[in-house]
């Protein structure tokens, strides 16, 4: 018999949910976020510290002997849901899951992982893998000096970065970090150069890539509900506007060829929550098919934050088209998750191997 | 309140009392209805004991360790899904401790009288007349129902007339109780694509229905009928299935024996629709655990309009895998089953089959229409249909 997740909220996750959603509200509406993304950081000023600090964000995944909240991945998940919706720039997923992860592979027996795992736990310092973001989990890690596409390097204080003789801490300060001009201008992409930078070992050929593997299929899982919530967003939205907008002398959402559209994306929502529920329970859990789940997961919320959001351009007329409206940056946020660790195509390869699915020969 | 424990001991004393090995089907399901352990979260009485209707899952636990008959739901779904929230919910005390026994037991099937040739999508606009025999106080039926599955084994139906055509079309409905052995009705099988006649269309022709047959007030038919409706919806999808339970199992499976049938563009597509139907495994759990912790969602609507729509994607790229075999179908003999299985049979019928998924229990496009409506609270269409007398509506 499969195993059956639990795919509910329980009030502890309501709770948070209302915590982060109000914080959200107060200091990083769609307004506050689009005035700054063409700043040099898009992050606001303060609201890392009360995300991660204030609420205790930054530590959910990390034991409380190990200086974190003790909480797991449905909770982390549930803050992904709100980050997403409000298309938050903050290195949540990259620092407080994916980094946070690969160190709690290795902060077990003490040593300077498990203390740069505290100092993440708390909210007081931000690492982030020095990999593309597009890296997925079952790819193999190529060590370089000089990475593309590292997503909130700006915002990192410590680079973990994979090299031949296993996984290493940079400062940030120490290597050459370099912004590009990023689809997503929530979550910006920068060059890393770690050349000259000498860190400290954390974990060696072995236990590295093995750790970072384990942080990368974290992140792919808890994906999966910043895509949720990146829909869900889209959906209320394209819905309010659409009981709004007069033509024709009726609210435009009373035609059917829109409503459709419209319940067509609840259905995907539907989906995409219980799909994203199940990967975060497989990943708190341990489950033994956390893997197929996260793959799947992947497979259907990244294409259904796509849709979302370019159905909310459209179905917005012109005003979905226009830079005052934050339709554009929740589409790409969408846009640029569909291709975060791992395209939708990757994951399903990866449920062709588990599942026994297998390609043509 | 009747917990957990009490229902088990329930179950255990009767069995102990009624052994299955040494009973017969009948006389056990009677036993177990007169024991309270039909559907507990019914009246005392009426086959249940006033629980909490997740515990059901307890009594039927017990009873399939110890080996016990069932009502074989299959064969009696209408009755047990539809008639008898309804009866329950609008019967007279006669008509309840009249009805329910043998319904739940299978020992009388039901039919549903609801959809006609004019009436589809737009079911209020029915024109089957029912008109009040002054001098007996009987309701004199006449027209036509259409889509009536178990109509042929059925003893009773549930039937939707009209009784007041001057006024708009939702108010002159009447709930009736019908005969299916009343000598003005008869029943003709209605074949469909597969070959095989699953429906029939049923001719009412002056057949005779006793004022007590009604249920609820004369116009307020209806509202009844959203009872029955309501509970057509959350009948579908109750079940919890297992990882490649139902279609996609199916074409898993050729695509894992017949690795010669493999094409890239097939793998993909095959990919796709496993992802979708795991997604509406996780959907339907979900669902299930929302229903269990007292908390219902409107997602029931979902379950219905995605298992249409990959029932269809799956069962036709079942038949393209099959290639060759692809090409044949198992038979197009005219039978009539007396109930339906989706999964059954060969890939083809499953194709064809699977077209109905779509339309049955509410057009895909109606459903839509529900979704948007009720659960994203987008404003109707302007209609014109609402207020005018059902008499002058254009059909």
């Amino acid at each position: 018999m499969t195993r059956q997740p639990d795919l509910l909220y329980s009030d502890t996750e309501d709770d948070l949910r209302a915590a982060v959603r109000s914080l959200l509200t107060d200091r990083a509406d769609t307004r506050t976020v689009l005035d700054r993304v063409e700043e040099p950081s898009p992050y606001l000023p303060g609201l890392w510290e009360a995300l991660a600090s204030g609420i205790g964000a930054a530590g959910l995944l990390v034991p409380e002997k190990l200086g974190g909240q003790g909480a797991s991945h449905r909770e982390a998940a549930v803050v992904l849901e709100e980050l997403g919706r409000a298309v938050t720039p903050a290195p949540y997923l990259t620092g407080s899951v994916m980094a946070t992860e690969t160190l709690l592979a290795l902060a077990a027996d003490g040593g300077p992982a498990a203390d740069l795992l505290a100092a993440l736990a708390s909210g007081e310092r931000v690492a982030v893998l020095a990999l593309p973001f597009s890296t997925a989990p079952r790819k193999p890690i190529e060590p370089g000096h000089r990475v593309p596409a590292v997503a909130d390097a700006l915002a990192a204080d410590v680079l973990l970065v994979p090299r031949p003789d296993g996984l290493y801490a940079v400062d940030a300060a120490d290597a050459v970090v370099t912004p590009r001009s990023s689809l997503d201008l929530t979550r910006p992409l920068a060059v890393v150069d770690t050349r000259d930078a000498e860190g400290v070992r954390l974990a060696g050929p072995e236990a590295g890539p093995a750790a970072v593997r384990r942080g990368l299929l974290a992140g792919a899982g808890l994906l999966a509900s910043e895509q949720l919530g990146i829909a869900e967003w889209c959906l209320e939205e394209t819905v309010r506007h659409t009981k709004e907008r007069y033509q024709f002398n009726r609210p435009i959402g009373s035609f059917q060829a829109l409503k459709h559209r419209m319940a067509h994306l609840w259905l995907d929502l539907v989906g995409a929550r219980a799909a994203a529920r199940a990967a975060a329970d497989a990943l708190a859990t341990g489950a033994p098919d956390a893997e197929l789940t996260v793959a799947v997961a992947q497979a259907y919320c990244s294409g259904v934050a796509v849709r979302a959001a370019e159905e909310c351009v459209q179905l917005h007329g012109g005003i979905g088209m226009t830079w005052e409206h934050p339709a554009h940056l929740a589409l790409k946020r969408a846009k640029a998750d569909q291709l975060a660790l791992g395209s939708a195509g990757h994951h399903q390869d990866v449920i062709a191997a588990l599942a026994d699915l297998p390609a043509p020969a | 309140m009747t917990d957990a424990a009490e229902l088990k001991a329930r179950t255990r004393a009767l069995l102990a009392e009624h052994p299955p090995a040494e009973t017969d089907r009948p006389d056990f399901l009677r036993a177990r209805f007169d024991a309270g352990l039909a559907w507990v979260h019914y009246p005392a009485g009426l086959g249940g004991l006033d629980a909490p209707r997740a515990l059901q899952a307890v009594v039927d636990a017990e009873l399939a360790a110890a080996g016990a008959p069932d009502n074989d739901p299959r064969r009696i779904g209408i009755g047990l899904g539809m008639a008898a929230p309804t009866l329950l919910a609008y019967g007279s005390d006669e008509v309840r401790s009249r009805f329910l026994k043998p319904l739940w037991t299978g020992e009388e099937v039901w039919c549903q009288l609801f959809s006609e040739p004019g009436a589809g999508s737009d079911l209020a606009a029915l024109g089957t007349r029912a008109v009040r025999d002054e001098a007996t106080g009987d309701w004199i039926v006449d027209g036509q129902k259409v889509w009536t599955s178990s109509a042929h084994t059925a003893r009773w139906a549930i039937l939707i007339a009209r009784t007041d055509p001057d006024l708009p079309k939702h108010r002159g409905i009447t709930y009736f109780v019908c005969d299916m052995t009343d000598p003005g009705v008869e029943v003709r099988p209605l074949r469909q694509i597969t070959g095989e006649a699953e429906f029939n269309e049923v001719f009412l022709t002056g057949v005779r229905i006793p004022d007590a047959h009604r249920l609820g007030e004369a116009g307020d038919g209806w509202r009844v009928a959203q009872t029955t409706l309501m509970n057509e919806r959350v009948s579908i999808g109750g079940a919890r299935i297992p990882r490649e339970g139902g279609m996609i199992g199916k074409a898993a499976g050729v695509w894992r024996d017949r690795p010669e049938l493999r094409t890239h563009a097939l793998h993909r597509r095959l990919l796709d629709l496993w992802v979708d139907a795991e997604v509406a495994r996780l959907t339907g759990e979900r669902l299930r655990q929302q229903l269990v912790a007292g908390q219902p969602g409107p997602e029931g609507s979902a379950m219905k309009l995605g298992f249409a729509r990959l029932n269809q994607a799956i069962s036709g790229l079942e038949v393209e895998l099959l290639a060759d075999e692809g090409l044949l179908y198992g038979d197009w003999t005219m039978v009539r089953p007396d109930h339906v299985d989706f999964t059954g049979r060969d890939a083809g019928y499953r194709y064809l089959r699977s077209k109905g998924n779509s339309i049955e229990g509410g057009t895909t496009e109606v459903l839509l229409n529900i979704v948007a409506e009720r659960v994203l609270g987008l404003p109707p269409e302007p209609r014109n249909d609402k207020d005018v007398p059902w008499k002058d509506l254009a059909r």
